[in-house]
């Protein structure tokens, strides 16, 4: 089986590094920054963290040098989804596109460029170092299931599951991917633009009322889009938040909204906030808070050029 | 009757009044630091920007190194409204006392410190302070003031003839609930969402999603001062599409607060609106986010 990670940041990283310990999964890697693709074939991909692991994806900066493959997966930045894998999509003409990514629309981005398409959301979480060298910070699950309206066959999900699973990144295959894809979608969005805006970490907004009061309302809101499209929530993101909020777990955590803030690089929140206010308008559902917090995050971006 | 004018609090604004009044009358500075009393002695006042002249003005961080006065301009930000008033009790029991304050409530402060009479006042003028001792007039918009409780009308009516014979610009009205809230849903809106974004107050309020939001964010005010039953003076909807035409970019002091990482006006702007809400059960969510989210801005100073 022929696996291309397309867009190898720290997520991308994770799941080539694994894939690539397998003997019967040949793993390409392909991202634009040529110092990282140039460290991973000089020296290999190298975790460290959570797994140690250093293996050896094939990497390239040149979309042109891939070859027919089986299985895209694609961690991406939401807002390079579309360049990405219009570069990449000769690679994907017979194969299934899989997303592994923040927020909610990628798939539908994929979805323009590749015929059968994977809907999936991942929760484990690193930070490149160094060019070659990923930190990985959180274990955790990945759920992948057919994007309805160009879905890949069941079979080929399971397929991917199973060589992802056996890498060492626990994966489910599963007939309906959207309740995980909209809890981690309800969390990020509630919570991440908060710490942006204000530049407190998860657990400090957490601990103040009149925030947390906000961060229910945006909740809230996520939960009605959710449910006005049937799509049932596998666990409660109020749970969650408060569980991230312990000091024993993320409380110091800054989110990659704020660190993205810090350094004026542009943010997700158009397929955050910007996502649930699009299926909200969609499915009659008003979302005035989403809204809000969408707008003044895109004001603070326009900030950094006016 | 004499025919001095107190300024009490000289940032941009005080020292604008003070200025200006000093042309046409005598002009005493009441400080908070005795450096800056001593650089108003010793160098005066200078104007630039839209006006451009300098002024001898008295000044002393005592009400009693002072002479009475016949009108007190209080003009300090709200942070230092209470010890400024503190400093005026008992203190010239013939002067009116006028509050030139950002949101809602100054009146009361003054009121628990003397029984002056008042008058309310808001204004829409704006400055630069370079030094003590030198204020750049950028905006010269108006200044307006009415009574507050009992004032005599007649005697708005000389504060502002004063204002106006100094070269500022100003209306007097009967009653300023209509201006003051006027503001006060412009401020609590457009201060916010500058804070926030770290945008100036530029085309970005008036069009687009950001635009859309400050629409909403005005409405939601409008409906607390129905609620009020306070008519407005001006839409501030208008105002805000007026204030982002003119081609300079204010830079709003809420904005300027948190890009110091000083403490803002956010308490006597947004939550006089967000308290005035909440006691007649107007609903008020985007401005309550508005509050929320720059309080939590001035906790991540720490």
């Amino acid at each position: 089986m022929r696996v291309c990670v397309v867009g190898c940041g720290a997520v991308g990283s994770l799941f080539a590094a694994n894939l690539a310990q397998l003997d019967d999964v040949e793993v390409w890697a392909y991202d634009l920054a040529r110092d990282h693709v140039d460290a991973i074939n000089e020296y290999g991909l190298r975790l460290s963290g959570a797994g140690e692991i250093r293996s050896r994806p094939r990497a390239t900066a040149d979309a042109g040098e891939l070859p027919a493959c089986d299985f895209g997966i694609v961690a991406t930045k939401a807002m390079h989804t579309s360049a990405a894998v219009a570069a990449a999509a000769h690679a994907f003409r017979d194969g299934c596109v899989a997303s592994v990514q923040n927020g909610i629309g990628n798939e539908e981005a994929i979805a323009e460029h590749v015929a059968r398409v994977i809907r999936g959301t991942t929760f484990p979480a690193g930070k490149l170092v160094e060019p070659g060298h990923v930190q990985w910070d959180v274990k955790g699950d990945t759920t992948l299931g057919p994007f309805e309206p160009q879905p890949a066959p069941q079979d080929e999900i399971e397929r991917l599951a199973d060589a992802c699973t056996r890498g060492g990144m626990p994966t489910r295959a599963v007939s309906d991917a959207r309740g995980p894809q909209w809890r981690k979608l309800i969390f990020n969005a509630a919570t991440n633009p908060l710490g942006a805006l204000t530049r407190l970490t998860h657990g400090r907004v957490c601990e103040r009322p009149d925030l947390r009061a906000l961060v229910t309302g945006l909740v809230d809101e996520g939960k009605a889009v959710a449910g006005a499209q049937g799509i049932g929530l596998d666990a409660d993101p109020e749970e969650l938040i408060d569980h991230a909020a312990r000091r024993d777990v993320a409380y110091e955590h800054k989110a990659s909204m704020l660190q993205d803030v810090e350094a004026k690089r542009a943010t997700e929140v158009d397929f955050l906030n910007g996502g649930i206010v699009r299926f909200g308008r969609e499915h009659g559902v008003p979302t005035p808070l989403n809204g809000a917090i969408w707008a003044l995050v895109k004001g603070l971006e326009a900030s950094w050029t006016s | 009757m004499t025919d001095r004018v107190c300024v009490v609090g000289a940032g941009a604004i005080g020292s604008l009044f003070a200025a200006h009044l000093a042309r046409v009358c005598e002009v005493s500075v009441l400080c908070r630091r005795a450096e800056h009393a001593q650089a108003l002695r010793r160098d005066g006042l200078r104007v630039s920007g839209r006006h451009d002249f300098h002024v001898s003005v008295e000044a002393g961080v005592s009400a009693a190194e002072l002479a009475e006065p016949w009108l007190v301009i209080v003009a300090t930000k709200a942070a230092g409204l209470e010890g400024a008033v503190r400093a005026l009790a008992g203190h010239w029991p013939g002067a009116a006392v006028m509050t030139v304050l950002n949101g809602l409530g100054a009146e009361r402060v003054v009121r628990a410190h003397g029984s002056w009479p008042l008058i309310s006042a808001v204004t829409f003028m704006s400055g630069t302070k370079h030094s003590d001792t030198h204020v750049e007039y950028i905006l010269d918009t108006e200044t307006w003031l009415g009574p507050w409780e009992d004032t005599p009308f007649a005697l708005v009516q000389r504060a502002h003839d004063a204002i106006v014979a100094g070269g500022l610009e100003a209306e007097a009205l009967p009653d300023l609930r209509p201006a003051q809230w006027s503001k006060l849903i412009f401020n609590a809106t457009v201060n916010g969402v500058a804070a926030l974004t770290g945008l100036r107050h530029d085309f970005h309020f008036a069009e687009g999603p950001l635009g859309e939001l400050v629409h909403d964010l005005v409405d939601e005010g409008k409906a607390v001062a129905r609620a009020a039953d306070v008519p407005l003076h001006d839409d501030p909807w208008e105002m805000n599409v007026l204030a982002t035409k003119r081609g300079h970019a204010h830079y709003p002091s809420m904005l300027e607060d948190v890009d110091r990482g000083r403490p803002t006006e956010v308490e006597l702007i947004n939550g006089s609106l967000v308290r005035e809400a909440r006691e007649r059960d107007v609903p008020l969510p985007l401005h309550e986010a508005v509050y929320a989210l720059v309080r939590g801005r001035e906790a991540s100073y720490a």
